[in-house]
């Protein structure tokens, strides 16, 4: 006959959000992936799909909108530009709070946590200001096809950034009360996955919505071209 | 689950746990096997609030210029009928043995992520409630179960008809994939020592494929009901064709998602049967492997095929064609299985049972849908098919005689495990006589009435169309087929109390979840087991098979291949040896109660509700007003995940 000792729980369920807690506790799971990882790993396939079918969306309808302001109007490479420079920093700065949090260096992680959160804040104040901007030229949800997949597909990217920055200034408050140590880095792990995730997405926004320009010709896709290149040569000149 | 306290060193004869069965409990329980029961009976429930809809259809339908429903009523009908049984029914029936049975399958004790299982319950539920709580508000959805442009159109459909709907599925639609994720993660993590992918039993590996296909194919309904909540509440104009928008898109959308959808209603019932007639052939599956690549085949399948929805929409011979040959090969592994079916049957030593017959039952009928789904899967015929009772008849074949005879089938099957009784067997097998009869009553003849050019959707014939005679022996085999579940549920019902006391394993069935008692304890599991063969109870009572690694098939006497079995390492065979030793096992973890998952779920619902009252607005996000009722449910919801995150303090 089967023999058992039942122990009291002390903690939350079994395996999941519990913390970082009697990680030793938990039977080895059968790939040896932890499983709070695995499931980060799956939301983000979903995410994949879930934005893969709102750019779709935005693609069969470029060049599509039947009146005005049109987006070689409004499209301002240069500026976007910076602040896709800054949310890809961002990315550096997920990395570099890891590391620290990963070598136990608890001040490091918690400065490059508030930092990928400032900066994602940055910009977030970017689009704001740029949706702003828009607005004021005429361009809106209802005006036409380009506005309404313009602001959906941005705006659900910039909502993926808020949730990330209000999940990385939990994380920081967290480690100020102490909770967040070298044996929770899977906490901030995860929060990184995300994090990079959204970057990697505005990428291909990026390069979708601003870089390929809007049917004008080739002289269109020269000039574009060039001021992705002068935008490049301003930001390097900028680092070194 | 609370449990209490023993000290180390007493010795028990089996883990003592107070189980708690007050309604609280079952609110806050996060316990896999609980969870699957409420997923099951509220599905159950809404399978018979979609029959009986049906069941208004057909007496509207029994002659022609009929007058028991209005013409809008009717719309609401068909519309209510279809997203019922889809998302209502089959799927969290489906779901309910996912949650029961798969985790004793692969022999672990719960779920990976137990919260987040009662939070994809409550949602379920509370979007199956905001669905159908639009019959209270006489705004009840009228736009048919796949939503087209423009029909769903705030200038077309201008009451909150298609607000309850579209709301009820996105809440519907984040409880599948929070399902999903948990699935996935507990197949490919949660498995017992030995329990390698290819020793899992098929149930379980079909749970996995139909996870990976829901977290792959649902967000694109996602999006699609996102952009039909900024047409109707912020103006865009998505599918407006007038705007310069594409109706088209929602089709496409709609189908990425629906059509890896259909396969995930009938593969679970694949697996199912998979299980079923193994376990009463007393042969081991014929082709495991093949029956495991043949599910992903038609998984991947499922995803190039949604063209051959809109075949009629104008798309051009080059998508047709290339649509068409995808939906024709998804034939091949869909009849590979049958074969396999046939295969374990062939030479086997048959019991009929009741699963048995409802099993044999799927593999005759569902044939049937598959050669009519192959028929109109060539664009020529299917323009004469289309929006005919023909195509009524084809997903009705499969998804009533597939999906609904598999999940009728795992009732049966099951029972005893979840209730410790055996359903009446000499009952059953009349039901499953009656159930059949009717079936067949109901949706052979709709074949006759779609090619006589009979279409869906209509409310009422006229009486020279020549339909009356086939109409009413739809309409009286609909309603034999109605008093045929009636008679399921008063077996069922009559079971629980009189039913044979089953035992642990009343059908001598190989896989893991027949090893514990019935029910099985709320720990699963004493010791965990370890596996060391794929039908581990056979194995451990009959012996190995002959030839351990390698097996010759041999069908009437003629050998046609070889299958391989699981082998047995030296370290295997000691690890097996220890297991019988019964070596005692210590620190069961099981997971505490929480109240957190419905109050986040009951967040997103208020959140919901909240756009569909005339409730002060508070605060302007863009175009949208967002009303005090929404503010609160989304305050809820962040409460509800920050207490989840942070339970319990230290």
């Amino acid at each position: 006959m089967a023999q058992a000792v039942i122990e009291p729980q002390t903690h939350g369920a079994g395996h999941d959000a519990d913390h970082g807690h009697d990680h030793a506790d938990h039977p080895p799971t059968s790939t040896g992936i932890n499983s709070r990882k695995l499931l980060m790993w799956l939301f983000l396939a979903s995410d994949c799909m879930f934005f893969g079918a709102l750019i779709a969306t935005y693609m069969l309808y470029r060049n599509k909108e039947r009146v005005g302001p049109y987006p070689h109007e409004l499209i301002d490479i240069p500026y976007t530009s910076v602040s896709t420079f800054v949310l890809l920093m961002s990315s550096l700065a997920m990395v570099l709070a890891l590391a620290g949090l990963q070598r136990g260096d608890l001040r490091a992680s918690r400065i490059w946590i508030l930092g990928t959160a400032l900066l994602g804040l940055i910009f977030l104040g970017g689009q704001f200001f740029e949706f702003t901007e828009f607005y004021r030229e005429g361009l809106t949800l209802q005006t036409n096809i380009f506005g309404a997949t313009f602001f959906t597909v941005t705006g659900f990217h910039g909502a993926h950034v808020t949730i990330g920055v209000i999940w990385l200034l939990s994380l920081f408050f967290v480690s100020l009360r102490g909770g967040l140590k070298q044996e929770d880095s899977l906490d901030l792990e995860l929060a990184g996955l995300y994090w990079h995730f959204v970057d990697i997405v505005w990428i291909v926004i990026f390069t979708l919505i601003y870089l390929i320009p809007y049917g004008e010709g080739h002289n269109e896709v020269a000039k574009t071209a060039q001021q992705v290149f002068e935008t490049g040569r301003f930001l390097l000149a900028g680092i070194f | 689950m609370a449990s209490i306290a023993q000290p180390r060193t007493q010795t028990v004869e089996r883990p003592i746990v107070k189980t708690n069965s007050g309604l609280w409990s079952w609110i806050t329980t996060v316990d896999h096997k609980r969870i699957g029961m409420m997923y099951g009976a509220a599905a159950f429930f809404f399978f018979l609030l979609g029959g009986l809809e049906a069941m208004i259809i057909r007496a509207q339908l029994i002659r022609p210029d009929n007058d028991v429903v209005s013409a809008a009523r009717y719309n609401e009908l068909f519309t209510m009928h279809g997203t019922t049984m889809i998302f209502l029914a089959l799927m969290p029936l489906s779901v309910a043995f996912f949650n029961y049975v798969m985790p004793l399958q692969i022999g672990a004790r719960d779920v990976a992520f137990p919260r987040m299982n009662a939070l994809s319950f409550w949602l379920f539920l509370f979007g199956a409630i905001l669905i159908n709580s639009s019959f209270f508000f006489s705004a009840v959805p009228n736009q048919g179960w796949y939503g087209y442009a423009p029909l769903t159109d705030l200038s077309w459909n201008p009451t909150k008809a298609v607000d309850f709907w579209m709301l009820g599925l996105q809440i519907l639609g984040v409880s599948s994939m929070l399902g999903a994720f948990n699935f996935i993660v507990t197949v490919l993590n949660m498995r017992a020592p030995g329990m390698t992918l290819m020793r899992m039993p098929i149930f379980s590996w079909t749970t996995l494929v139909v996870a990976i296909m829901i977290v792959l194919a649902f967000p694109a309904i996602t999006v699609a009901l996102i952009l039909l909540m900024m047409d109707r509440y912020a103006g865009t104009m998505f599918f407006a064709a007038a705007a310069g928008g594409d109706p088209l898109l929602w089709q496409h959308l709609f189908w990425v998602f629906g059509h890896p959808e259909v396969y995930i209603l009938v593969l679970p019932a694949f697996g199912i049967i998979s299980e079923i007639i193994p376990t009463f052939s007393r042969k081991p599956l014929f082709g495991y492997a093949v029956m495991v690549y043949a599910t992903c085949v038609i998984a991947f399948l499922g995803f190039t095929v949604w063209v051959h929805h809109m075949f009629t929409t104008g798309l051009g011979p080059t998508a047709n064609s290339v649509f068409a040959a995808s939906t024709m090969l998804i034939a091949i592994p869909t009849g590979v299985k049958i074969f396999n079916w046939i295969g374990t049957m062939w030479l086997g030593q048959l019991r009929f049972t009741t699963p048995m017959l409802f099993a044999a039952g799927l593999v005759s009928q569902f044939t049937i849908g598959g050669l009519s789904g192959v028929m109109h899967a060539s664009p020529p015929i299917d323009s004469h098919h289309n929006d005919s009772y023909f195509v009524i008849a084809h997903f009705h074949y499969v998804l009533f005689g597939g999906s609904m005879f598999g999940l009728l089938a795992a009732i049966i099957y099951w029972f005893p495990k979840f209730t410790g009784r055996l359903m009446d067997d000499r009952l059953g097998k009349i039901n499953f006589w009656t159930v059949f009869i009717g079936f067949n009553a109901t949706f052979f003849p709709m074949h006759f009435l779609g090619l006589e050019g009979m279409p869906r959707r209509y409310y009422s014939y006229g009486e020279g169309s020549g339909w009356w005679f086939w109409n009413v022996v739809v309409s009286l085999g609909g309603f034999f087929l109605g008093a045929s579940i009636l008679l399921f549920l008063y077996n069922m019902a009559h079971s629980l109390k009189n039913g044979k006391v089953a035992g642990p394993n009343p059908w001598d069935a190989p896989t893991l979840e027949w090893s514990t008692s019935s029910p099985p304890p709320v720990y699963n599991f004493a010791n965990v087991p370890f596996v060391t063969a794929r039908d581990q109870l056979w194995a451990d009572r009959y012996g190995a098979h002959e030839g351990d690694d390698d097996m010759d098939v041999t069908v009437a006497g003629r050998e046609v291949g070889h299958t391989l079995l699981p082998d047995e390492k030296p370290e295997d065979q000691e690890r097996r040896r220890l297991r019988t030793d019964d070596t005692p096992a210590t620190h069961i973890h099981l997971p505490n109660p929480s109240y957190y998952p419905i109050v986040a779920a009951f967040g997103l619902l208020l959140a919901a509700i909240g756009t569909l009252t005339e409730a002060t607005t508070v605060a302007h996000l863009g175009p949208f007003h967002l009303t005090a009722i929404t503010v609160a449910g989304i305050v809820l919801l962040f409460a509800g995940i920050y207490g989840w995150s942070f339970e319990p303090a230290e």
